[in-house]
């Protein structure tokens, strides 16, 4: 039965992938709580409005535990600690994701680009090993100085800022990928199966998309997985120091930042946010296990 | 009445026997965190307080302040006045008498030259000297004999406690110091790390911005003297984390400046490890409005200067309105706690300059700042936001990068919502906002918003430099690469003539008229300046460590020789 | 191999040279400036003196120039000098620190000792945690030892250090009174006493970088494995009838190692760049701490010093990275 439905249809690599995938529970798992973290911060405000508090009445309802009224209690100034926690996952989530893959996408090219060519070896390891000695806070001080106000001018003071971070993350974060995805290369281009390919007249990019790219999706996972945990941080370090969104606009690092010196008092106020950045890491690890297994062809045999 | 005496000379007893019985070195070890570690050791490299504050350990001046503000004698034998005789009439020179017999801690005699050769040391046109300051005006400082010094003005000087007064300009020994005049001062790293002073402690090791090891001066001029043998001056963490060393894990004995969070402050201080102490100066958080234009539309030279006076905030109504919308308690409460105190005075110490009549502000007044908005044509428009012929009552806040400035901004936000005007918030890290970059846009100095927020204060007990800021020629701009101090761009000739004739003044009476009919000026009559907030110090000390008393207008560590151990 | 390595190192040398031009340039272009350690109660023209003083004023190419000239030859015939008691370099104007005016390589060499024993310490906590977890949690994919590993690795890099070190402090510090929160760097380890404190002190900071290490170490190394588990020289080594333990502890480690080792390398030198957050936190004071302070302060000499230090030592173990890829993988060439 399945055997001729299978010979009259053939399955869609795609198809084949996702059939692979759901079969991985920790990844169907980590894609549910995703999908929920998303749904959060995307479909929350809806469902939830933070009451119009003036400042003076804000203030009576301040350091509040949970309760009806606040879900996830209020900060030191009254406000709704839900409310807050949902739109800074927005910034965060998107922060994460974008910076995320902008490094991913670098790291990957450049590593791929000198791990096989040989020639571009000597040139992009260097702009690498440069980019790794860049003293990071000096270099996004200049980037800010440089691009933050013609940014907010094209695109509004608080998209220019999200492009600007991202930017910023995404250029000094690709490195470490690069040299990962290199190292693979190397090893990976002197296999049978790539010689072989070669011997037969296929060109790079077709030896590059269909042989390698396929071998270092592991690798370029964990990059992956630990590159929004990493963008999630330094993104609440960025706003920190000023260099990030205005101070009114919460993200999930700065509420963590913030929440720190309430601690002691208010344990919650770092544990939602906490929660929330390790759950969004958790969980894109567990799709990231799930990815790997389903795009490797000799797994999906099994 | 006799037994009211006698339990009064009990008491005194009492209180002073730990110095009465004292032995130098008796209590062994204390441990102090400043928690931004000093760099240098001497004062005239480094104006930052953490390296004035622990080199007053070492080195001293011939006077300095007390917890009151007032002068005391050090190293001189008494105060100098006018008076006695020490102050010229005409007040053109102040004549110092040193204590006989003062030895530096090496065993050397403390003559009249060290003083000499300290004026020179800072006044080397090469040396670039952190304390200028304290030594201007000065034409000459004269050695008739080995204990007297005359220090010389080029004009009466009405307060003439300014060279070798307080921490910030103490004695160097001259034959220490001899080669390190001018351009050669940074090749003297040993003398920079370990100046020979007077003061209670001796350098033994100098981590810079670790660790300063200290040891009890064997020359001290008072032979019971210091009670601790040893003492560490150790950095790191934050302002949070020194708290914690001294209040919750009596690690440390004393930590400076742990300025925290109210709540904390109070569940720390319910520890019973330590207390926290506090004392005010003259610093005061702010808010400074623009007068000038910043928009981003105008070319780039033009902008926030005198050219294009400022589209909103130039009519006082509106600038009254923003000040009344503030309720100034809520924001010690939230911020601050001991360690703050509302205030509307630009001057709010010492008592005999702050104008105590001056508390209009304090009372929060919504409704009134709507009104006022009305009258001055500023109409509720369909998103809740003011508008007047057609412009948005829009207005950008900056700040440098701080939780309590984060969230005074948050509530500032909240009230001047409340009135109808939008706000977008800024915050800028400190290191670029108080940098003066002239190429950076970011600068307190530059101001490239309509208002902005931080803390300012003056040096020692006299006001008269701090008020002569607000001159029409301070106002910073590109011709002199944006180095006033007018930060808000006030000019008003009336001012700088009052500011004339303060300085020609020596009656301290009239002084402190003149100072606070300008502070008023400045303040409640124009609102060009917004104080909020009037600033202590927040210090905390371990319940073991006796003798200490939080001083504002010298260093914390002013009387660190009487510190001992309760027992 | 040994001429691609010393085509390496010759070609380091414009490298460096470049990136020391770029790191200049950057750090000088960056807003802000020494005057910001300065309070607002000095005056101006006294400001202005100060910065002169310090020789900020002068034109950038002379600034690198002289800087050029005091890192690669005054400040060797310092150490020569110190070394050899001899006085080569003497009235030679060596690189000066714009916060403490003194020369910057003594402060560098002050702070070396903690940093390397606490960040080294830390360093080699983690990679021994780590390599065990990933290589354990590989062979027993998606076991119970698995899913344990996973969840520490990720909790322990989701959660940043500002946190667990505060964290830390407030649990073993204040509650537990276990461990000191302030590291005591006057410290000499010279009896057993002494070693106990030390270690007790270096007890907070090792756990919250080695945590944070581990985390990262070991995932890479987990999925390094379980990419070789699946290759066909496994299934061959086993079939020939190889225990268990050669099978995966020398076939399979060997050839995962490569990921890892550019992780390890790359970790390396930031061991010497010390750990901004945590130093700063537990009072380390060590080059995370002096940099950091050095750049809120735009103590320029400071920064460009030891961004440079930074850069030499990134190079070299990036070369010691790809040398040890052609041990590792023989099929790996570079000629």
């Amino acid at each position: 039965m399945t055997d001729t439905a299978a010979l009259d249809k053939p399955e869609s690599q795609l198809a084949a992938v996702w059939r692979q995938f759901r079969q991985h529970k920790g990844a169907v798992f980590g894609l549910c709580v995703l999908g929920l973290l998303v749904a959060f911060v995307l479909l929350g405000p809806y469902l939830w409005q933070a009451e119009e508090l003036k400042v003076s009445e804000a203030l009576k309802v301040k350091n509040k535990p949970p309760s009806l009224r606040f879900p996830l209690g209020t900060d030191q100034l009254g406000r709704d600690m839900l409310d807050r926690m949902m739109s800074a996952g927005q910034v965060s989530l998107a922060v994460g994701f974008v910076a995320m893959l902008i490094a991913i996408f670098f790291g990957t090219f450049i590593g791929v680009m000198a791990g096989y060519f040989k020639r571009l070896d000597g040139p992009l390891m260097r702009l690498t090993d440069m980019f790794l000695a860049l003293p990071l806070i000096p270099l996004l001080l200049v980037m800010v100085m440089l691009f933050r106000d013609r940014l907010a001018k094209v695109v509004g003071p608080e998209m220019g800022a999200f492009l600007l971070i991202v930017f910023a993350i995404g250029a000094t974060s690709w490195m470490h990928a690069a040299r990962i995805v290199r190292g693979e290369v190397l090893a990976l281009k002197e296999r049978e199966y790539v010689l072989a390919a070669r011997s037969i007249g296929a060109p790079p990019r077709r030896i590059i998309l269909r042989h390698i790219l396929p071998n270092v999706v592991s690798p370029v996972m964990v990059a992956a997985t630990l590159g929004i945990a990493e963008a999630i941080i330094t993104e609440s370090v960025l706003s920190f120091l000023g260099l990030g969104f205005p101070p009114d606009f919460p993200t999930w690092g700065r509420l963590l930042h913030d929440g720190l010196s309430y601690m002691q008092l208010y344990p919650e106020r770092v544990i939602w946010p906490g929660l929330a950045i390790s759950l969004t890491v958790l969980s894109v690890n567990y799709i990231g296990d799930g990815l790997r297994d389903a795009l490797d062809p000799k797994a999906r045999g099994r | 009445m006799k037994l009211k005496t006698a339990l009064l000379g009990a008491a005194c007893a009492f209180a002073f026997a730990p110095a009465a019985f004292a032995e130098r070195g008796a209590d062994g070890h204390v441990n102090v965190l400043y928690w931004q570690a000093p760099s240098t050791l001497n004062p005239y490299l480094s104006s930052g307080t953490k390296d004035v504050e622990t080199s007053s350990l070492v080195l001293e001046g011939l006077a300095g302040f007390n917890e009151k503000g007032e002068v005391i004698a050090r190293l001189a034998e008494s105060v100098p006045t006018v008076e006695n005789g020490g102050v010229a009439a005409d007040l053109t020179s102040i004549t110092w008498k040193l204590q006989p017999g003062l030895l530096w801690s090496d065993g050397t005699p403390v003559t009249s030259a060290d003083a000499k050769f300290t004026w020179e040391y800072c006044t080397h046109p090469e040396g670039g000297c952190a304390q200028a300051a304290r030594y201007e005006g000065v034409t000459a400082v004269e050695t008739p004999d080995e204990l007297t010094i005359v220090v010389k003005f080029a004009a009466p000087k009405p307060n003439p406690y300014m060279a070798f007064v307080g921490g910030t300009s103490p004695l160097l020994q001259a034959a220490q110091f001899a080669n390190c005049l001018g351009a050669a001062a940074s090749t003297c790293t040993d003398q920079n790390f370990m100046p020979i002073g007077t003061g209670p402690f001796v350098v033994k090791e100098f981590k810079t911005n670790d660790t300063v090891s200290l040891e009890a001066n064997p020359n001290y001029r008072d032979p019971a003297k210091p009670a601790f043998a040893t003492m560490t001056v150790k950095g790191g963490g934050d302002a949070e984390a020194a708290a914690r060393a001294v209040m919750e894990t009596g690690e440390f004995d004393y930590a400076w400046n742990t300025q925290i969070n109210p709540e904390l402050q109070a569940a720390m201080a319910g520890g019973g490890k330590g207390v926290f102490l506090n004392g005010f100066g003259t610093l005061v958080e702010r808010i400074e409005m623009n007068m000038t234009d910043p928009s981003a539309d105008l070319a780039e030279g033009e902008r926030s200067t005198t050219k294009h006076p400022h589209p909103i905030l130039s009519d006082i109504k509106v600038r009254t309105a923003l000040s009344m919308a503030i309720d100034r308690q809520v924001l010690v409460d939230v911020g601050y706690g001991a360690a703050g105190r509302p205030t509307c005075n630009l001057v709010p110490a010492p008592e005999m300059f702050a104008d105590t009549t001056n508390t209009g502000c304090l009372t929060q007044d919504i409704e009134g700042a709507k009104a006022l908005l009305e009258e001055a044509g500023w109409v509720a428009g369909a998103d809740g936001i003011r508008e007047k012929d057609g412009k948005k009552l829009h207005l950008l806040y900056q700040t440098s990068t701080n939780p309590v400035r984060q969230d005074f901004q948050a509530l500032v936000k909240g009230w001047w919502e409340e009135i109808g005007v939008s706000v977008e918030l800024k915050n800028i890290d400190a290191s670029v906002f108080f940098g003066g970059d002239a190429g950076s846009p970011d600068t307190f100095q530059k101001f490239y918003a309509d208002v902005e927020m931080y803390a300012n204060n003056f040096d020692g007990t006299d006001p008269e430099p701090y008020l002569a800021q607000y001159m029409c020629d301070k106002i910073p701009g590109p011709e002199n690469q944006w180095q006033g101090e007018n930060i808000n761009r006030f000019c008003d000739p009336a001012y700088d003539a009052l500011v004339k004739e303060m300085s020609a003044t020596a009656d301290l009476a009239k002084r402190s008229e003149l100072a606070k009919t300008m502070n008023g000026m400045l303040t409640r009559d124009t609102m060009t300046v917004v104080p909020l907030v009037d600033r202590g110090r927040l210090s905390a000390a371990s319940v073991t460590l006796g003798g200490v008393v939080l001083n504002t207008w010298d260093t914390e560590l002013w009387n660190a020789q009487d510190w001992f151990r309760v027992k | 191999m040994l001429t691609y390595t010393l085509r390496r190192l010759l070609l380091a040398i414009p490298t460096l040279l470049l990136i020391s031009l770029v790191i200049f340039l950057l750090v000088d272009l960056a807003p802000g400036s020494p005057a910001s350690e300065i309070p607002l109660t000095v005056p101006p023209e006294v400001r202005e003196k100060i910065l002169e003083a310090l020789g900020v004023n002068e034109p950038l190419h002379v600034r690198y120039l002289l800087w050029l000239k005091q890192f690669f030859w005054i400040e060797p015939l310092n150490g020569i000098d110190a070394l050899f008691g001899t006085g080569f370099a003497e009235g030679m104007q060596r690189i000066i620190s714009y916060q403490t005016r003194s020369p910057v390589f003594p402060l560098i060499a002050e702070r070396l000792p903690q940093t390397l024993t606490v960040i080294g310490t830390a360093y080699l906590v983690g990679v021994m945690i780590a390599l065990p977890i990933g290589i354990y949690s590989a062979y027993r994919q998606y076991s119970l030892f698995d899913q344990f590993g996973t969840m520490f690795a990720m909790i322990g890099f989701s959660v940043p250090t500002f946190f667990t070190g505060t964290v830390f402090i407030i649990v073993f510090g204040v509650w537990l009174g276990w461990f000191p929160t302030k590291y005591d760097t006057t410290l000499e380890v010279t009896d057993w006493a002494s070693f106990l404190r030390q270690l007790r002190q270096m007890a907070m900071p090792v756990m919250v970088l080695g945590l944070a290490n581990a985390a990262a170490i070991s995932r890479y190394m987990r999925s390094s494995m379980l990419e070789n588990m699946k290759q066909d020289y496994v299934r061959t080594a086993r079939a020939k009838g190889m225990s268990e333990r050669t099978v995966v502890l020398k076939h399979v480690l060997r050839n995962s190692l490569i990921p890892v080792v550019t992780i390890i390398a790359l970790g390396i030198p930031s061991i010497f760049g010390g750990a901004i957050i945590t130093e700063n936190l537990f009072g380390v004071n060590g080059i995370g701490a002096a940099l950091i302070g050095a750049i809120r302060g735009n103590d320029l000499p400071m920064v460009q010093t030891l961004a440079f230090i930074f850069a030499i030592l990134i190079v070299s173990f990036n070369l010691i990275a790809d040398v040890l890829y052609g041990l590792l993988d023989p099929r790996i060439r570079y000629d």
